[in-house]
Formats: C-alpha cells, sequence, structure tokens
C-alpha cells in the first residue's frame, strides 16, 4: 500500500519571500569607531548568495592595522565612556538594540537567508528573534551583575575580541555582543567570511541605536583577521565560537598571555532512542536535530543512538518522514533545508559522505529535486554505522545522520559519550528515572530530554571535553566577562 | 659517643591510589632542615609515577562523583578531624623543616584544619548557589547544574606546605573531580604526612594522589597527558605558565593559574572561596518539555 503523502500527489506552489525591499550596499567595509569604514588598500572578498552562487556584495578584509584602529576605538570607547556609563543606562542602550532588530526582523531573517542560505522559515522563526531576545535578556542584566555573584565583586574586563561562525551569523554576534555589552566591556567582533552581512546591518542598528562610538566595532574578514584579534596586545578577552581545530589554535597562541578565553567548539551530539520513546515524536526529534539548519549546528544530533528492538521501525519512520522534506530555495516558505553554506562545505560534507560509504555503512537519500544550480544536498542518512567509523567521530556540520544502536542504557551511554565532544545530546524516553540517570552519565554542556535543539536566552549553553569552554546564555554566560573579586 | 637509642627514621614514599608505592624511578630528593641538617631522602616522582596516578584518580573519579554531595562532605570533614589529632607532628614539621615559629606554626595548622571544614561545608552548597533553573520562553522545564570537569592535576603551592596543599585541593575534589598532586616545596615530607591523614578519612583511594618531585621536570607530561582534564598551578613562573597553556590546548584542557602567597597570606579568608570551585566544574543544562 502506497503512503498519502502531502505533496505527493501535487506539486506545492512556490511561496517566495520578496527580497526587493532590501537595499545591500555593493561593497561594505568595517564598522570602526562609529563609523562604517572602507581602508583604500582594502581587498575585497565576494560573499555569495549559496543558493544562487551570485556574488551579492564585496567585503573588505581587515589587515592587522585595520583589526588594530578598531581595537583601539574599543580601547578608548572603554575607558572614556562604556566603564562610565551607568549600568542602567547601558541597559537601556542594550533594549534598544532589541527592540530595534524586532523592527528590522523582516530585513534581517531575508538577508540572513540570502547570504547564509539558510531556509526563511527559520532565519524567520528562530535566528532573528532569538537573536533579539539575547539584547533584550541581558539587557536587564546590565544594571543587577550584583545580583548575579554572591559574595563577589564584579567588573569588566575591558576589550573583548570576538570571532563567530557562519552557521547563526546575526544569533552568534547576539549571543557574543549582549553579554559583553550588558557587562560594561567593549568589542571588537569579526563575522565569518562567508556571512558578514547581517552583521553589517546589525552594526546600522547600534549606530542608530547611538551606541558611543567604538563602543562595538566590527571588523571584516577571514583567518588572518581573527589572528590580528587574538595577538592584539590591548584585547583583554577572546570569544571564540568555531571548529574545534581553530579552538586548539586559538587555545596555543593565548598561552603565556593573561587574556581571558571562552571557546564553543564543535560537537557530534548523540540523540538516545529508547524503546519505550514515543517514536513519533522522536523522529520529529531526529530530523528536527539533525536537518534544522541543513545541520550546520554545533550541537546538531548527529549520531543515532537506536535501542537495537526499534531500529528498524524508527529507521521506516524516519526515511518515510524525510521523504516529505522539502530541499530548495532557501527564500521558498516551503522550504525545509536549504543551501549549503559554501561550495567549500559541500565538498566537505561530501568527502565524508564518500568515507561513509568507502568505510562500509549503507546511505540512504531521500528521492527528491534538488536544484541545479546552487550548493544542496539532500538529506543524508547512513545506517550499519559502527563507533570507530569516521562518520561516527567526525563532525560533518551537515544534513548527515549516522545511525547506530544500542542494547542497555548502559551501551547508550557508552557510546555517546565515546567521542572527544561534549556538547549536546537527546534522550528519548518515557520513563523520567531513566532519562535523569542517563542524563546524568552523559558528559555534555545540554541534554535534551524528549526534545532537541532548543535554545533560550536564559538557558545556558557549552561544551564539556574538546567541546570548549564556558557557557553562553543566561547568568552563566555572563561570568566569562566580568573579574571576580 | 652513641646514643642511647637510634631512632627510626620514616620512609617517605608517594601516595598513589590509597597506597604507598616507591617511586619507580629509584630516583631521590634529599630534604633539609632550615638549618641544613638532613631530614629524609624523599621519591622524586617519574613520568611513569604520573601516569600510574592519572590511572588511579581516573578510576576513582566515577565512584567519587557518584557519591553524595552529603558524603563527600563528611570526608572533608573527616579529613578535618584527623588533621586536628596529628596537629603536634604537622606543627613540629612546619618548625624543623620550614624554619617556622612555634607560633605561626600553630596557625597555619589552625588555619589548615579550619579550611578543610570550610570547603567540606560547600560539598552540598555550591549545586544550589551556581545552579539554576532557566525561566524558558517555552513549555519547557529547564535546568543547569554543576558536574566535576574530571581528572585535575595540581601543581600545589611552593608556600605554606601544609596549607597550601589543602586551599588548592580541597575545592577541587569538594565538586567531585579526582586530583593527582605534584608536590615541590621545603618542606614536602608534609605532603606525605597529609597522606596519612587522607589515608585514615574514608577518603576513597584514587582520589587524591600525591607526588613528591619536581615541576619542571613533569610540567610537559601533565598538561599533554590525554586523560587529564585539567591543570590547576599555583606560582607559575611565566615559562611554566606558557608551557602549560600550550600543551594544555590539544585537548581542550581547563587551566587555572592562581598566586602562591607567602604562609601568612595563605591564611587570609580570601584564600577561600566558592569561586575557587568555579573552574573545574562544568556546567550542564537538561530541557524538557512540560505538557500533559
Amino acid at each position: 500500500m502506497k503512503d498519502l503523502l502531502f505533496g505527493d500527489m501535487w506539486g506545492y506552489d512556490p511561496a517566495p519571500q520578496g527580497t526587493d525591499f532590501v537595499e545591500l550596499d555593493e561593497r561594505y567595509g568595517h564598522f570602526i569607531d562609529g563609523e562604517f569604514v572602507i581602508p583604500e588598500e582594502s581587498e575585497f572578498f565576494p560573499s555569495i548568495n549559496p543558493a544562487t552562487e551570485e556574488p551579492i556584495a564585496q567585503v573588505a578584509a581587515a589587515t592587522e592595522e585595520t583589526v588594530d584602529k578598531a581595537v583601539q576605538a574599543a580601547r578608548k570607547a572603554y575607558e572614556k565612556y562604556w566603564k562610565k556609563t551607568k549600568p542602567a543606562e547601558r541597559a537601556k542602550y542594550i533594549y534598544r538594540i532589541a527592540r530595534m532588530m524586532q523592527e528590522k526582523a523582516r530585513e534581517l531573517a531575508v538577508v540572513e537567508t540570502m547570504d547564509g542560505g539558510k531556509p526563511i522559515r527559520e532565519s524567520r522563526d528562530v535566528d532573528v528573534p532569538l537573536a533579539a531576545a539575547h539584547f533584550f535578556h541581558y539587557a536587564g542584566w546590565a544594571d543587577k551583575l550584583e545580583y548575579a555573584f554572591p559574595g563577589a565583586q564584579v567588573s569588566p574586563i575591558g576589550v573583548a575580541g570576538q570571532i563567530i561562525p557562519w552557521n547563526f551569523p546575526l544569533l552568534m554576534a547576539a549571543w557574543k555582543i549582549a553579554p559583553a555589552l550588558a557587562t560594561g566591556n567593549t568589542i571588537v567582533i569579526k563575522p565569518a567570511e562567508t556571512t558578514p552581512l547581517t552583521a553589517m546591518l546589525l552594526a546600522e542598528i547600534i549606530q542608530e541605536a547611538d551606541l558611543p562610538p567604538g563602543v562595538v566595532n566590527f571588523v571584516n574578514g577571514a583567518g588572518a583577521t581573527g589572528a590580528a584579534i587574538v595577538n592584539h596586545d590591548d584585547v583583554d578577552k577572546i570569544a571564540f565560537t568555531g571548529s574545534t581545530a581553530v579552538g586548539k589554535l586559538i587555545q596555543r597562541q593565548l598561552a603565556g598571555t593573561d587574556k581571558r578565553l571562552t571557546l564553543e567548539l564543535g560537537g557530534k551530539g548523540a540523540n538516545i532512542i529508547f524503546d519505550d520513546a514515543p517514536i513519533d515524536q522522536a523522529v520529529e526529534g531526529i530530523v528536527n536535530g539533525i536537518f534544522f539548519n541543513q545541520g550546520h549546528v554545533c550541537c546538531a544530533g548527529s549520531r543515532l543512538l537506536v535501542q537495537e528492538n526499534i531500529h528498524d521501525e524508527v529507521i521506516d519512520k524516519l526515511k518515510r518522514r524525510m521523504s516529505t522534506l522539502r530541499v530548495g530555495d532557501p527564500l521558498d516558505k516551503n522550504t525545509d533545508i536549504g543551501a549549503i553554506n559554501s561550495l567549500e562545505q559541500l565538498n566537505r560534507i561530501q568527502e565524508l559522505i564518500g568515507a561513509g560509504m568507502e568505510e562500509g555503512a549503507q546511505m540512504h537519500q531521500p528521492d527528491c529535486d534538488v536544484p541545479e544550480t546552487g550548493y544542496f544536498l539532500q538529506p543524508t542518512i547512513f545506517t550499519d554505522v559502527t563507533p570507530s567509523h569516521r562518520i561516527a567521530q567526525e563532525e560533518i556540520f551537515g544534513p548527515v545522520l549516522s545511525v547506530l544502536t544500542f542494547r542497555t542504557p548502559d551501551e547508550a551511554i557508552e557510546k555517546a559519550n565515546n567521542t572527544f565532544y561534549g556538547l549536546a545530546n537527546g534522550i528519548w524516553t518515557d520513563k523520567g528515572s531513566k532519562l535523569f540517570r542517563v542524563a546524568g552519565a552523559l558528559k555534555s554542556g545540554v541534554v535534551w530530554g524528549n526534545t532537541y535543539n532548543k535554545f533560550d536566552p536564559a538557558s545556558p549553553f557549552g561544551g564539556y571535553k574538546e567541546s570548549g569552554f564556558g557557557r553562553e546564555g543566561g547568568r552563566h554566560g555572563l561570568m566569562p566577562y566580568l573579574k571576580l573579586s | 659517643m652513641t646514643k642511647k637509642r637510634l631512632s627510626v627514621l620514616k620512609t617517605y614514599k608517594l601516595y598513589i591510589n590509597g597506597k604507598y608505592p616507591r617511586t619507580e624511578s629509584g630516583r631521590y630528593l634529599t630534604v633539609k632542615d632550615h638549618k641544613g641538617g638532613f631530614v629524609a631522602n624523599i621519591c622524586h616522582a617519574s613520568r611513569k609515577d604520573f601516569r600510574e596516578s592519572v590511572v588511579a584518580a581516573r578510576g576513582a573519579l566515577g565512584g567519587w562523583s557518584g557519591r553524595t554531595a552529603f558524603n563527600r562532605g563528611q570526608i572533608l570533614y573527616r579529613m578535618a578531624e584527623m588533621m586536628e589529632t596529628r596537629r603536634r607532628d604537622f606543627e613540629a614539621a612546619l618548625v624543623d623543616i620550614a624554619g617556622y615559629s612555634a607560633e605561626d606554626a600553630e596557625a597555619e595548622v589552625d588555619a589548615a584544619v579550619d579550611r578543610l571544614v570550610w570547603y567540606a561545608g560547600w560539598s552540598d552548597k555550591f549545586t544550589q548557589v551556581f545552579g539554576s533553573t532557566n525561566p524558558v520562553s517555552s513549555p519547557h522545564f529547564n535546568f543547569t547544574t554543576p558536574e566535576p570537569t574530571g581528572v585535575i592535576t595540581v601543581f600545589s603551592p611552593k608556600n605554606a606546605p601544609l596549607l597550601g596543599l589543602v586551599s588548592a585541593v580541597a575545592p577541587v575534589i569538594v565538586a567531585g573531580n579526582t586530583a593527582v598532586l605534584i608536590v615541590e616545596n621545603d618542606a614536602p615530607t608534609v605532603a606525605i604526612d597529609f597522606a596519612e591523614v587522607l589515608n585514615n578519612s574514608d577518603l576513597p583511594g584514587g582520589v587524591i594522589n600525591i607526588l613528591t618531585g619536581k615541576r619542571d621536570e613533569l610540567l610537559g607530561h601533565v598538561a599533554g597527558h590525554k586523560d587529564v582534564d585539567g591543570v590547576l598551578c599555583f606560582g607559575p613562573t611565566a615559562e611554566q605558565k606558557k608551557e602549560i597553556a600550550l600543551e594544555a590546548a590539544d585537548t581542550v584542557k581547563r587551566v587555572k593559574f592562581y598566586d602562591d602567597p607567602d604562609a601568612k597570606g595563605w591564611r587570609a579568608d580570601d584564600q577561600q572561596s566558592p569561586y575557587r570551585i568555579m573552574p573545574f566544574v562544568e556546567f550542564k543544562t537538561a530541557w524538557h518539555p512540560i505538557g500533559a
């Protein structure tokens, strides 16, 4: 008997989000000391729309000199204005930013999708509202810091250098900027080279919010620009989100200095499905865990650990659900899986898919339409995966799920913990006592019970082991930006 | 002239996994009293001794972190009890070897005992103070709790042979971590006397392991060891700081440096803080839907 799947017997009409109201500049430079600047000697690189392969803007790469100007501006702003600004006033600036982001939510979402390839459904409903919510949450902390850490005196650190990744460009900027501002630090932040545009819109918002010049500075560029921030003598703290390899490099570069460091690095999250789980909900959780944002999520549930006796049932339902996922134009409101962020990333995912097949795992992809231009990939799962396979150990950062099985809770715990990472895991079971026991034994900074990929500004987020150290979100997210004495 | 009775000297060994092995290296360090007189030949721990200690600390981790916070607190308190009953030995060692005045020796032992009691009390409280339930904007129960980081290597203070040791290790183990202490100071025999306190305190073997040795010699092995989760170092030189941090980066280890004040400085109240527990805890945030 053939399943009746919605959208199977008739096609969807396209439901494109309009872009005509969006005005982007042809060239972007940096935002330093309250001004947008493009140094004369700049080299430019294109920011490409991964769904069309067309460049949307040219972006300047900041040299060491440019980074130095930004750091000097941040230092001056720290000494001259920001550390003297009354906490309640600091709070109001941050509230302003939150409100202006809400006012410009549509524009931010559209640019986020054009620049990064993520479905408009996600940038509109997740990225932008959560980013604004982070500013809103941390604004309220600015004048309440003496309540955050009992028995300790708190003071800001100074100039924070922040480097953020391409998977959630605006949201990661909010995660970094909001707590740093609330705690009284000034900022030099570098967006990722493939997704700098919403950061430029955020810089406009910060300018309109009338923050004192130099309190927040944006510099564009790639690894060399990031290194210039990390190595700058007058930066007091580095906050990095990105790959574990680069995180280790930064930790090395800071060795012997007194700079403070927090790292939010990679992950290889396990979604553990016990046989007493609500299977249909678990399948939704698996899909959300690995296919949200094309799997470009450090805490993605990229390993499915399913109890052996329900393996076939879960995989059948998962395949059926995958066949309903729509891959295509990220600006179409019906799209579930948008474009892979860059050609480089697509190549890396393909390489790991190749490794999975070579090492003997079984690949499954639904029979779905994939646009001919743009960097697209069908949702992919591998069954018959063993813990030693590369696809069970290495972060793929794409819509690729590796399925392993287990028999007992202890085996599930052991397999889930069997990576160098420790960012997030999921547990699906109807039994509370089992859920709490397994949650306690998992070595990860986030455990989602009967849900996955939930985020909130009040909820601390961060890793164990090689997934990094430090927390972002909530009261715990203030700690990396404060001196306690 | 022959003495009436020849005293029996103590052989100072290492303390690994609740036992007192000799160093595998067969090497020794000579401890002299503050007047230059011979006190003892103590073990000069090797890289292999360190590796054995890590195995012991890893083995003890599950049991120790799995105990109730209340029970860990009782054991820390028991350590204070044991130290109090042996206070004359510690005072004598501080006077004879480290050259303390009787008054200072008494003050250091007092402070060490009190500090253990103070951290004992934190065992079942820091979770409440530093954990949280988080008011997320969705129907989820969301809470954050601190958990131990794992195996922590401690380059213990060079000053305050007893109080420094206690102040360094108590906040590490109270959270459920296990520790390997590397002790290098003028009175390292005190560390082995301290091991005897531990051994009589119901502290499971392997939770604290003590090596007398050379900080510089073991530095790279410690920070580069893949089964060590964190490194704590008191009063590092600039070079030591750099080497530890550099090696630690390979496995994204947690690293924390503190100053090493003088003996009197160690007695100050600001040398004890629940925030000294924080560098070696991980915060775990758990989510669960709320619904019917």
